[in-house]
C-alpha cells in the first residue's frame, strides 16, 4: 500500500502574525515558514504505519511555488520516500487543491491519504473532506487514533461530545488532529539522505485542473488591541469601575 | 546508551553568522573538493542574528564579486550620517568622527544577509544544518579538537529521555572552526582548556538591544544613519543608540551599553526604552508598530582582549574571538575577513597551524590596533573618554601606550556604600510596556519540557550572598526577564523562565559570581528574529 500525505508551507506557529498596512494580506517578509504542524502529525502517522510493515511507500505532496520544496525536503528528511510538488504561483483555495490532489491520487492509487485537519494559516479545514467527496471514498476527519485491519481502518475521532470510533473501508481520506502522535525530530544524516530522494515537479497546468476562485478576499484586519488595564485597590472600586464601563 | 552515529567532514564550522559563512564560501571557492558542514542552532539561518547593521562592503566585494547586482534582501546605501548628544529633552549635533563616517557603506538586515549568504554557500555544496546545536567539543585521543557533538533532542526537564528522544550525532573533522559569535559557549570552554587568553586582557562586552519598527509613512528617510550619546546613561556608563532608516517605512533602532557598568540596580532594557522616549526619537516612532525585537551581547575588548585564536585542530574566528571594532560598532566586515583568512590558510596548508600569526599580521588586527585605546579611555567617564578618543583618532592609534581592558563581572559595585545615580527616568508611552511584552516580538520558543539551559552552578549564592550584596542583578540585566525572585515556602527562590531566553549571553557575562553557565538548549530553540 502507498500512503499519500499532504504538506503545506505555512507561517511558523511561533511567529506573530502581522497584517500588511494596506490590509491586502499577511506580512511574510523575512518570516519563518514551516510545515503545517497538523501535516507533520499526518506524516508521522504514515511513517509509523510503514515502519509497522503495513505500507510500502510514503509520498509527500505539496501544491505551491518552488519555495514549498523546502517543506517537502523536511518531509523527506523525516522519512518519506519521495515527494511531488504540484507547481503553481497562484494561491489556491481548498477545492482547487483537492482537485489537484485527486489527479495525483488517480495516478498513484494510494490505500490511504492522510492530511492535517486544517492548515494553521487560513484554518479552512476543507481539503480532506472535498478530496473524499471528489474521489468518492470514505473520510474520517479529526482523527486521534488510527488502526488498520486489512481492508478497513478503525478511526477514533475527536468530536464535541468526546471521542467517536468509526470503521472506514480503504482506500480512504483521514484528517488528523493534534493528539494523534508527537512527530519525530529530524536526524542530521537524514537531511543529507533527503537531498538524494526523488522530488518530482508537475505543473498545475499539466494536470488539467479547473482553478476557479469561488471566494474573494476583501480585507485583512488585525484583532483589536487590548487596552491598557488599571489596578484597583479593592472590590468596591472594581465594582465601580465595571459599572462605569457599563459592564455590570 | 548506544554509541553515537558519526558523520565525517573535512571541516566543520559552528555558527552560520558572517564569519562562519564567509569561511565556508571561501573554502569551497578555493578547494571545491573539501566536504564542509555548517552547524547552526537557530531553526533557520539568520533567525538568531541580531545586528545594526551598517556594514562596510569591501569583504563582500572580495568574497562575492558581483553581489551589488544581486544584493541581500534588505540593503540600502547610506546617504547621511548624524551624531547627536542627548540631554533628557534637548539635543546637540556633534561632528561625526572619522570612524563613524559611513559614506559607501550599506544598511542591511544581517539576519537576512546571512540567509542570503547561506544560499550562496549551498550552491557551492556546503552542507548547512540549521536547527542543530553544537553542544560539546569532540576531542581526539591525542587531545586535539576533532569535531563537535550535536545536542540530544527530546530530553525532558527531569533529564530523562522522552518518547521523541533522539541522540545527537558526532561530527568528526580534522579541522573545527568556532564562529559562534559573541561569548560562544564552546569557544568559552576551549579558551579555558587551552588557556588561550593567558597573554591577553580579559574580554569585555556590551549589551545591544534592538527593535525593528514600521513607522508612519514619511518618518523613515532611507539611508539616514543616526547615532546618539548621552542621556539616558550616566557619564560612567558607556553606550549610546543607533537609528538606521531603512526602506518600506522601516526604522531599525537599537541601544548598546557597556556591561562594565557599576550600578547593580541598573536596568539596560529600561535605558533603551527611555532613549526611545526622547522627543527626537519618539516623534519618529509614534503611530508605528514593532516588527521584531531582541538583544545580543557585543565583544568590546578589541586588540587587548584578543585571545590566541588557534589550538590543536581548531580556530576561533569573528566575534567569538572578539574582532569587532568598537568605536565603529562594526564587527561584520571584521568577522567576514577573519572567515576568509581562515579559509585561505586552510586551503593553502590543510592545517590550522600558523593561523594566529597570520591573523595578527592581517588587516583585521591592524584595524583593532588603531582604535585600541578608545574604548578603555571611557573608563574614567564620558568626557575624558571623548577627548582621549579624539586624540587617538587624530594620531591613528600611533601613540605608544596601550590602555588595559578590565573584566565586566568585577565592575559592579556592591550595594553597601554605593548610591545609584538619580536617573530622572520619565514615564514612557511607546511600546513595549515591559520586557515580557518585548520578548513577544522576538518570537522566542523553547519546549518547556527540556533541561533548563541556564545552569546555576551554586544556587545557594543567589539567596544568600547575592541578594544581600547586589540584590540579584540578573533579574535586571537580562533583557528577556528570564530571572525572577519569587516567594517560596522557605523564603525567596530564583525562578528561571528559560523559555523566554533570546540567547544574548548577558547573564553568562555579567553575573558577578560567574555561576551562571549558558549552555545550548535543544537545536531550533530560541528567538525567531525577522529581518534583524
Ligand atoms: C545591537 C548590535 C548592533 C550591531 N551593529 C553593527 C553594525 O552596524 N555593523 C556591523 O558591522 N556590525 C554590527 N554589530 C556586530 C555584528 O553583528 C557582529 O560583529 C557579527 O554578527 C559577528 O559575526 P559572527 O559570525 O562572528 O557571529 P554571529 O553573527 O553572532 O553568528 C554566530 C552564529 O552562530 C550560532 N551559534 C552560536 N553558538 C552555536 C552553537 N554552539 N551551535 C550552533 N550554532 C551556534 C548563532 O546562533 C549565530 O547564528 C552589531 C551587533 C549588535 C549586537
Ligand atoms: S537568560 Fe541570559 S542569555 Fe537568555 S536572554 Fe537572559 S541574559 Fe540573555
Amino acid at each position: 500500500m502507498k500512503i499519500l500525505v499532504g504538506i503545506k508551507r505555512v507561517v511558523d506557529y511561533n511567529v506573530r502574525i502581522r497584517v500588511l498596512p494596506d490590509g491586502s494580506g499577511v506580512d511574510t517578509d523575512g518570516v519563518k515558514m514551516s510545515v503545517n504542524p497538523f501535516d507533520e502529525i499526518a506524516l508521522e502517522e504514515a511513517l509509523r504505519i510503514k515502519e509497522a510493515g503495513n505500507a510500502e511507500e510514503v509520498i509527500v505532496i505539496s501544491v505551491g511555488g518552488d519555495e514549498c520544496q523546502q517543506q517537502l525536503r523536511t518531509g523527506l528528511a523525516m522519512g518519506a520516500d519521495r515527494a511531488i510538488q504540484v507547481q503553481t504561483s497562484e494561491p489556491l483555495q481548498p477545492l482547487s487543491v483537492a482537485r489537484a490532489f485527486l489527479k495525483i491520487v488517480e495516478r498513484e492509487d494510494p490505500g490511504l491519504v492522510i492530511l492535517g485537519k486544517q492548515a494553521i494559516d487560513d484554518d479552512n479545514s476543507q481539503t480532506a473532506q472535498m478530496l473524499a467527496a471528489l474521489w468518492d471514498r470514505p473520510q474520517a476527519t479529526f482523527a486521534s487514533k488510527l488502526e488498520l485491519n486489512g481492508s478497513s481502518a478503525s478511526v477514533t475521532r475527536e468530536v464535541d461530545a468526546g471521542l467517536e470510533t468509526i470503521e472506514v473501508d480503504l482506500p480512504a481520506v483521514i484528517s488528523v488532529d493534534l493528539r494523534m502522535n508527537e512527530p519525530r525530530f529530524v536526524k542530521l544524516p537524514d537531511i543529507m539522505k533527503a537531498k538524494r530522494k526523488p522530488l518530482e515537479v508537475i505543473s498545475l497546468d499539466d494536470l488539467d485542473v479547473t482553478v476557479d476562485g469561488q471566494l474573494g478576499i476583501s480585507q485583512f484586519t488585525p484583532p483589536p488591541q487590548r487596552e491598557k488595564g488599571i489596578m484597583v485597590d479593592d472590590a468596591s472600586q472594581l465594582l465601580q469601575e465595571l459599572k462605569n464601563r457599563g459592564l455590570l | 546508551m548506544t554509541a553515537r552515529e558519526i558523520m565525517e567532514y573535512d571541516v566543520v564550522i559552528v555558527g552560520a553568522g558572517p564569519a562562519g559563512l564567509s569561511c565556508a564560501i571561501r573554502l569551497k571557492q578555493q578547494k571545491p573538493e573539501l566536504m564542509i558542514a555548517v552547524i547552526e542552532k537557530a531553526s533557520e539561518i539568520g533567525a538568531h542574528i541580531l545586528s545594526g547593521a551598517v556594514i562596510e562592503p569591501e569583504p563582500l566585494d572580495e568574497l562575492l564579486p558581483g553581489w551589488r547586482e544581486d544584493p541581500p534582501p534588505v540593503c540600502i546605501a547610506v546617504e547621511k550620517d548624524e551624531i547627536w548628544l542627548l540631554s533628557q529633552k534637548g539635543r546637540r549635533r556633534l561632528p561625526t568622527p572619522p570612524q563613524q563616517k559611513n559614506h559607501g557603506n550599506f544598511i542591511v538586515s544581517l539576519g537576512a544577509m546571512c540567509a542570503w549568504m547561506a544560499n550562496k554557500a549551498e550552491a557551492l555544496e556546503v552542507d548547512i544544518f540549521p536547527g542543530f546545536a553544537a553542544a560539546e567539543i569532540r576531542y581526539t585521543d591525542e587531545g586535539a579538537v576533532g569535531g563537535v557533538i550535536i545536542g540530544d533532542m527530546g530530553i525532558g526537564r527531569d533529564g530523562e529521555p522522552k518518547d521523541t528522544y533522539m541522540q545527537g550525532i558526532e561530527i568528526h573533522a580534522p579541522i573545527t572552526i568556532l564562529s559562534e559569535g559573541v561569548r560562544g559557549h564552546l569557544s568559552k570552554q576551549l579558551i579555558k582548556k587551552y588557556a588561550l587568553d593567558k597573554d591577553s586582557d580579559p574580554q569585555t562586552y556590551g549589551i545591544g538591544m534592538k527593535e525593528l519598527w514600521r513607522v508612519q509613512p514619511g518618518k523613515s528617510i532611507p539611508g539616514l544613519v543616526q547615532h546618539t550619546a548621552g542621556w539616558p546613561l550616566d557619564s560612567m556608563t558607556y553606550g549610546g543608540s543607533f537609528i538606521y532608516h531603512l526602506d518600506k517605512d522601516r526604522i531599525a533602532i537599537g541601544f548598546v551599553c557597556g556591561l562594565d557598568y557599576q550600578d547593580p540596580e541598573f536596568v539596560p532594557f529600561e535605558a533603551f526604552q527611555q532613549m526611545k522616549n526622547h522627543p527626537m526619537v519618539k516623534e519618529m516612532l509614534e503611530g508605528g508598530e514593532i516588527l521584531s525585537s531582541g538583544a545580543r551581547a557585543i565583544a568590546e575588548g578589541g586588540y587587548q582582549s584578543l585571545p590566541k585564536t588557534e589550538m590543536p585542530g581548531a580556530l576561533i574566528i569573528g566575534d567569538s574571538a572578539g574582532t569587532l571594532n568598537v568605536p565603529k560598532i562594526k564587527g561584520t566586515h571584521q568577522a567576514m575577513r577573519c572567515g576568509m583568512l581562515a579559509a585561505e590558510h586552510i586551503a593553502q596548508t590543510s592545517s590550522v597551524d600558523g593561523f594566529d600569526a597570520k591573523l595578527r599580521d592581517s588587516a583585521v588586527v591592524k584595524e583593532l590596533h588603531k582604535v585600541r585605546n578608545i574604548r578603555p579611555a571611557f573608563y574614567k567617564g564620558f568626557w575624558r573618554g571623548f577627548i582621549r578618543a579624539a586624540i587617538e583618532t587624530v594620531t591613528a592609534g600611533k601613540l605608544p601606550t596601550t590602555l588595559s581592558v578590565h573584566a565586566d563581572d568585577t565592575s559592579m559595585r556592591m550595594l553597601d556604600g554605593y548610591t545609584s545615580p538619580d536617573r530622572k527616568w520619565v514615564e514612557r508611552t511607546l511600546p513595549p510596556r515591559d520586557r515580557l511584552a518585548s520578548v513577544y516580538f522576538a518570537a522566542t520558543a523553547h519546549d518547556e519540557d527540556q533541561p533548563v539551559h541556564l545552569q546555576i552552578l551554586e544556587p545557594d549564592v543567589c539567596t544568600t550572598r547575592c541578594v544581600a550584596e547586589y540584590n540579584n542583578p540578573c533579574t535586571r540585566f537580562c533583557p528577556a526577564h528570564v530571572y525572577e525572585m519569587v516567594d517560596d515556602e522557605g523564603g525567596q527562590q530564583l525562578q528561571i523562565n528559560a523559555a523566554n531566553c533570546v540567547h544574548c549571553k548577558t547573564c553568562d557575562i555579567k553575573d558577578p559570581y560567574q555561576i551562571i553557565n549558558w549552555v545550548t538548549p535543544e537545536g531550533g530553540s530560541g528567538p525567531n528574529y525577522q529581518n534583524m
